[in-house]
């Protein structure tokens, strides 16, 4: 915590607070008797102004024994014997102005009429002592519950940064194993083609890895990727696996989080087609309109299909990580009609600022 | 040396990726012993294959459309030695406790490969538990059926189980009544009660368990008994324990 700091604007406080509590001391040193207004301006402003030797270190004080941590007799005692110790201080101070004053002719005989009123300036000091305590604990307590509050939030936005780093990082390790899997079928059937596999795969890994650093990218590298991805798998699914792009030229230029819809085709070929014994289509649309993005990722599906526990988990990810760039400018629907599983986003479209 | 080893084995493979099957087909022609009577797509065409070729090795993939490996596994019973063949680690352990002679991870090597079929050899004729027994093991704990298979000749049923009015006990047998049809299935009734959700589906008698959602009213009938009244009429007899079960459910659910 910042203990200068905080120090600093107690301090500024002070300032603020001496104006009042001058006029105060002097009201209070004029009233009872006799005391020349002018005597009891000049006295009260000098009090006034060193009246930080009390409202200082009760900040101390108030940091030594803090109020909820405190037993009650140790809090009573400290503040007690500071404020014996300071007001006494403040006295003490004071009386040496009023004697340097008594030197100045029209405010002759002051430091006598101090001593007078001693107790009284002692009583006053003991009352600010016990302002300035409970205005501290105030602020005290404030700044614990900022600092609190920060440390949420940075713990939250931690969190987040992790799990886009994780969810960035994520390759599903089956895919893997299952393109692993038709290499090694094809490295007997027809070994150009394992090999034109093993680029792909070399490619979209490289890819995968390269987007997932960045904070935005073009849409045209998020559907590079997708394009990579589906030619891999349509090696694995072979006649079953069909798609359909309807991207319009303009949207390409546009920004989004990367790897943000590579999971939503995943999800159409892992969770659709691979339901399907005769396969289907995976449909993609991107254009930009009216200064947003819509994306549709459709797909056919089998809606009595065995449930995949996976199931769910991916678009719920994409959600996040929408409502985490974009707040709720940006939405995610899905419609399942019939045969038909529909993924549609909308979100503002960003272009990047030319140079 | 097993005499089992000196015969010709029909084998079957059973995924729904063409390269898949390949890898499986080529390995096995190392193996002369092996023919391979058929290769299937999916677990329906399956199920039919089993009937028609009687093989005596299958590789059968987990995740298939519409029927998984572990249902294919539930239909055809257990007297097939089952290898699984999956991507999946955590299917291939549960491949493990439902008692398949073995399973291959994808990418399958040789090696391996060749090590699975000497165990299938060796464990030929050994006894297996039924295959509905073996499925509810194979069913990831505190989860519970989402759909039944049935299996009527080489027809496959699929019944979703909130579909499931009610299911009684005949004999070896359960007969799952739905939409007015009956099912026959092979499984005891308790077998049946252990895989549905407790909260939806109650034993109301010792020959059956009722879909709530059905139940209309009780009617009392004869001394100690009661009947319940489906939505579509049927009448199914509640005895005083199954009376007393439906009573504790409905409580809860006030």
């Amino acid at each position: 915590m910042n203990l200068h700091g905080s120090l600093k604007s107690q301090h500024r406080i002070y300032k603020v607070a001496a104006l009042p509590i001058a006029c105060l001391l002097a009201f209070l040193l004029h009233t009872p008797d006799g005391m020349t207004w002018l005597g009891a301006g000049v006295l009260g402003f000098a009090l006034a102004s060193i009246g930080e030797l009390i409202s200082l270190p009760a900040w101390y004080s108030c940091r030594i024994a803090p109020v909820q941590r405190t037993q009650v007799w140790r809090l009573l005692a400290t503040h007690a014997m500071a404020a014996q110790i300071l007001t006494l201080l403040w006295l003490g101070a004071g009386r040496l102005i009023a004697r340097a004053l008594a030197f100045i002719p029209a405010l002759q005989g002051i430091d006598a009429r101090f001593d007078q009123r001693a107790a009284l300036i002692y009583a006053a000091g003991c009352v600010f002592y016990l302002l300035a305590v409970s205005f501290h604990y105030v602020t005290l307590a404030q700044d614990a519950a900022r600092e609190f509050e920060t440390r949420a939030m940075e713990t939250s936005i931690q969190a987040r940064d992790a799990e886009l780093k994780a969810l960035k990082a994520q390759i599903n390790p089956h895919f893997l194993f299952n393109s692993l899997n038709s290499i090694s079928a094809l490295t007997s059937i027809d070994p150009a083609r394992a090999r034109d596999m093993c680029v792909l795969l070399g490619d979209f890994l490289r890819l995968t890895l390269g987007l997932g650093e960045k904070n935005l990218v073009r849409f045209s590298e998020e559907l590079d990727l997708l394009q990579k991805y589906m030619a891999i798998e349509k090696v694995r699914f072979g006649a079953r696996l069909t798609m359909h792009e309807e991207i319009q030229e303009e949207s390409k230029a546009c920004l989004l989080p990367p790897l943000l819809l590579q999971p939503l085709v995943e999800n159409a070929v892992k969770h659709g087609i691979a339901g399907l014994p005769e396969g289907g289509d995976v449909r993609l649309a991107v254009q930009r309109q009216n200064g947003r993005l819509a994306i549709l990722v459709e797909n056919s599906w089998d809606p009595e299909a065995p449930p995949r526990r996976s199931g769910g988990l991916g678009l719920k990810n994409v959600q996040q990580r929408l409502e985490a760039r974009y707040g709720k400018d940006a939405s995610l629907r899905v419609n399942t009609e019939g045969e038909l599983f529909q993924v549609s986003l909308s979100l503002p479209a960003e272009s990047e600022e030319k140079p | 040396m097993s005499p089992s080893q000196n015969k010709r084995w029909k084998a079957l493979i059973v995924d729904d990726e063409e390269l898949a099957r390949h890898v499986i087909r080529e390995f096995l022609q190392s193996h002369a012993e092996i023919d391979v009577a058929a290769e299937c797509a999916n677990g329906m065409e399956a199920v039919k294959a089993v009937a028609e070729h009687k093989p005596n090795l299958i590789f059968l993939d987990v995740q298939m459309p519409k029927l998984t490996g572990f249902d294919v596994l539930e239909l055809i019973g257990t007297e097939v030695p089952v290898i699984f063949v999956t991507a999946y680690d955590q299917y291939a352990m549960r491949a493990f406790d439902v008692h398949a002679v073995d399973y291959l991870l994808k990418p399958i090597g040789r090696e391996r490969f060749d090590a699975a079929l000497e165990r299938a050899k060796t464990r030929l004729g050994e006894k297996l538990p039924p295959g509905h027994e073996l499925a509810a093991t194979a069913r990831p704990p505190q989860q519970f059926l989402e759909r039944l298979v049935v299996k009527d000749g080489t027809k496959v049923t699929l019944i979703p189980v909130a579909k499931l009015d009610y299911a009684e006990a005949q004999d070896d047998y359960v007969a799952l009544a739905t939409q007015g049809k009956k099912h026959l299935k092979q499984q005891t009734i308790a077998g049946l009660e252990a895989g549905l959700d407790p909260n939806c589906f109650v034993r109301i008698h010792r020959s059956y368990i009722v879909n709530l959602e059905r139940v209309v009213r009780i009617e009392p009938y004869g001394k100690d008994s009661r009947l319940a009244i489906l939505t579509d009429g049927t009448r199914l007899p509640v005895s005083r324990a199954g009376y007393a079960r439906l009573k504790a459910l409905l409580d809860e659910r006030k």
